[in-house]
């Protein structure tokens, strides 16, 4: 296991870990308008999310420095290629980070900070899923590392169809976490949105996993070579079996939560493993301009020093985010806002 | 206009924006921290409404400086591609680093700030305001290391056409780090400084919440009159640095064409067509401050071909401008000192108009601070290493530019009217009047010193 190897496997549990926490928060703002029926609503949604959010948010930034650092090329060749795409994902974030804070403060804006939190929500959500299907897929690339395609090219079917794929699994993520904190009518509704959720994005799952064994057998045949590829697989299985049937049971919303989280890493994983060794395979000339973890990673030093720090801190980071989910657990309240 | 200009314009545009929402932040996490610590050590309720007060201000202006950092983080991939691939083994760490250790902190602790007033224990919540400002403090210092190592790049080979690290703590406590980490951090405490003192100000002048504007007003004063006395003995060592790494950058700031002895240091000026320098200056006074004799030799901007320097006027421009400020900082923070203790600072009308104006012009200097460090190092990206022309991305058209331009300005200018107003608008509303304060307001309670305790 080379340096580079393990670094490969750390970026993608940060942007795992960046999928399931911040997923949640993301569907929930894009159900804000259709689950938010009255003010009181509203402001229980935005407080179930109010004290975690911006540290979830975070996992992408650190995640996106962690490729910067490690894999140079990726970075370059990604951000930049996927220019306008990767913009309009930066504007959600703004947005959306900017209308949590000040819907709170500005009343006679309330409208504004509200669609800003939906339109925030929801781009990034669709546009993170298109990007990584174009990753999976492959993208035109000369030998520097520069995209070398069109930005239409990057909208193919298969990439939207990821994109769809992940945006509604981030949507029943974020169902079935408002159903974990809220109460009443709200708790209904979220229910009902997450059970119908589930299913589309079950089934989208499959007409991903068909596309790819159809149009990207690489990945395909990656993933059902190798015993890791199973491993997910069946992690994926597991954690959609058991958040089904934690769905269908009284009471069940928390362990439905977690089980969509494992649904998530199975996911994660399966598209990880399809992957290696490419961080980003080149489309039509493979063999000479893919950039493979060995190729696109930094050099020896820089790993080692970057591992040390993130062997430190990770760690440190997950004990005190445990310790303000305890500190925020149980159902919300609507004046839990009034701070 | 080609698509190099286009991306200068985009970063220098974002980041100046960005550097609007920091300092404020800092140096207003800094009084959070302080009135914090004030309602833990009394739990009197009106000390807990003013340390509100402050987590309000806080955390609307957080908010939107988290939300345009990201662009900053994102820029570097999306418009500077072959930068990101040359010193990415290097520069990335810092940014990757920034996130481990600050980001985290400080956004998660800020949910304890806005949320967990009823939730935890006070002991807790003084801790979490402590983390915060501390987290604030770490990510300027991630951004402070990545930024020095592009003007005094060390630790590191070039190998393969990139930048590889040799090592860890050359790179990133490279010649400029300390000097330059200070300077930064001590600026955005006078910021800081100077928007409590400009609230209280604000509160003397319409006589509301005196109680409160006493307390904050000679916190505010006091740290910033050390702070910004402070300043220049910080700044000259940066100088000194400068002088030493980046002689081209230093002969800029003062417009020395020659390499000359007896190097004049100019109060003020303007850079001439024909590129002499008019104003009023110090003679040897460069000199002197470089190597304690007037003897001492300064490399000039003809040690370098033409191409190689960096645009003279605005270099000069916003030095010299930057150092004005701060000398007229000291002299505000001072006299309001000096009023305080004569008890004349209550009623000076003039003195409290005068602070509320240097919180524009602290935000101005900090801005142009930063516009003499990078424009200084033109025309390199990494000084000596890599030219700012060089480091784009190859592929990003200056139509893709001017759509995200403009995309940048509209939302900029829709959040910027947004946070003024909600910023204005706290500050109109004031802390929370608690009876005590009330009664305190009426001169029953503390006497004026022991307010200003």
């Amino acid at each position: 296991m080379t340096l580079a190897n393990i670094w490969f496997f750390l970026v993608a549990l940060l942007l795992t870990i960046y999928v399931i926490l911040d997923g949640f928060d993301l569907g929930a703002g894009v159900l804000y308008p259709f689950l938010g029926k009255t003010e009181e609503d509203k402001s229980v949604i935005r407080a179930s999310i109010g004290p975690i959010w911006d540290g979830n948010e975070v996992w992408l930034l650190t995640g996106a420095g962690a490729i910067f650092a490690a894999f140079p090329m990726v970075y370059a060749m990604t951000f930049s290629g996927f220019y306008l795409a990767i913009m309009l994902v930066l504007f959600g974030l703004i947005l959306r980070a900017v209308s949590l804070e000040f819907r709170h403060r500005d009343s006679s804006w309330s409208a504004v900070w509200d669609g800003a939190f939906f339109l925030g929500s929801l781009v990034p959500s669709l546009l993170v899923g298109v990007a990584l299907g174009n990753v999976i897929r492959g993208v035109p690339m000369d030998a520097q590392g520069n995209y070398i395609g069109t930005f239409v090219e990057l909208l193919n079917p298969y990439a939207l169809l990821v994109g769809v794929t992940g945006l509604f699994l981030i949507i029943q993520h974020g169902a079935a976490w408002l159903a974990v904190k809220s109460e009443g009518e709200l708790h209904g509704r979220a229910l009902r949105y997450r059970r119908v959720t589930f299913w589309v994005c079950a089934a989208l799952a499959v007409a991903t996993s068909a596309a790819t064994i159809l149009t990207v057998s690489r990945a395909s045949d990656n993933v059902f070579g190798r015993p890791a590829g199973w491993l997910f697989l069946a992690i994926l299985v597991v954690g959609l079996l058991y958040a089904f049937w934690q769905m269908m049971r009284e009471g069940g919303e928390f362990k439905s939560f977690v089980g969509s989280a494992v649904v998530i890493i199975g996911l994660a994983g399966i598209a990880a493993v399809g992957n290696f060794p490419d961080m980003v395979p080149a489309r039509g000339t493979p063999e000479i301009t893919s950039l493979t973890v060995e190729r696109a990673a930094s050099e020896h030093l820089t790993l080692l020093v970057m591992l040390i720090l993130a062997l430190i801190f990770v760690p440190l980071v997950l004990v005190y985010t445990a310790l303000i989910y305890k500190t925020f657990w149980g159902k919300t309240k609507a004046g839990d806002a009034d701070y | 206009m080609d698509a190099v200009m286009l991306a200068r314009i985009q970063f220098a545009f974002t980041i100046g924006y960005h550097f609007i929402f920091v300092p404020i932040s800092i140096g207003v996490g800094m009084m959070v921290v302080f009135a914090e610590r004030r309602y833990y050590k009394s739990g009197v309720p009106a000390d807990r409404a003013a340390s509100n007060f402050w987590i309000k201000l806080f955390t609307a202006t957080f908010a939107i400086g988290v939300a345009t950092g990201i662009t900053m983080e994102f820029a570097f991939g999306t418009n500077w591609a072959n930068y990101s691939r040359f010193v990415g083994n290097i520069f990335g760490a810092p940014l990757a680093a920034e996130g481990l250790i600050a980001f985290f902190l400080e956004s998660t602790f800020l949910g304890i700030l806005l949320f967990g007033r009823k939730k935890v224990s006070k002991r807790f919540y003084y801790v979490s305001a402590w983390l915060v400002w501390i987290g604030s403090l770490l990510s300027a210092l991630w951004i402070l290391i990545a930024n020095s190592w592009m003007q005094t790049p060390a630790g590191y080979k070039i190998e393969g056409g990139k930048a590889v690290l040799t090592s860890f703590w050359q790179a990133a406590l490279n010649p400029s780090t300390a000097p330059r980490y200070f300077h930064t951090v001590a600026a955005t405490i006078i910021t800081g400084c100077f928007v409590a003192a400009g609230v209280c100000a604000y509160y003397m002048l319409k006589k509301r919440h005196l109680h409160f504007a006493r307390t904050a007003m000679l916190w505010a004063v006091s740290v910033g009159l050390l702070v910004s006395l402070a300043m220049p003995l910080i700044g000259h060592w940066g100088a000194l640095v400068v002088a030493e790494h980046q002689p081209v950058k230093m002969a800029a700031f003062e417009n020395i064409t020659e390499t000359q002895k007896n190097a004049p240091l100019y109060l003020f000026g303007w850079v001439n067509g024909d590129g002499s320098t008019t104003g009023v200056s110090i003679p040897s006074g460069l000199s002197l401050m470089l190597g304690l004799d007037p003897e001492h030799e300064v490399t000039g901007l003809d040690s370098v071909a033409a191409t190689d320097r960096p645009p003279a006027q605005l270099t000069f421009q916003s030095y010299h401008l930057m150092i004005a400020l701060g000398g007229l900082f000291i002299l505000v923070f001072g006299l309001a000192l000096l009023m305080h203790f004569l008890k004349r600072l209550e009623n000076a009308r003039w003195m409290h108009w005068a602070l509320i104006a240097c919180i524009p012009l602290s935000l101005l200097a900090i801005n142009l601070g930063w516009m003499a460090a990078e424009v200084g190092r033109q025309p390199w990206v990494v000084q000596g290493l890599m030219r700012t022309t060089d480091a784009v991305s190859p592929f990003v058209s200056a139509g893709e530019i001017w759509t995200t331009l403009g995309l940048f300005g509209l939302i900029y200018l829709v959040l910027f009217i947004a946070w003024i107003r909600i910023f204005l608008g706290i500050i109109k509303k004031g802390p929370e009047d608690t009876a005590e304060m009330l009664q305190a307001e009426k001169g029953i309670a503390p006497s004026p010193a022991g307010a200003g305790r």
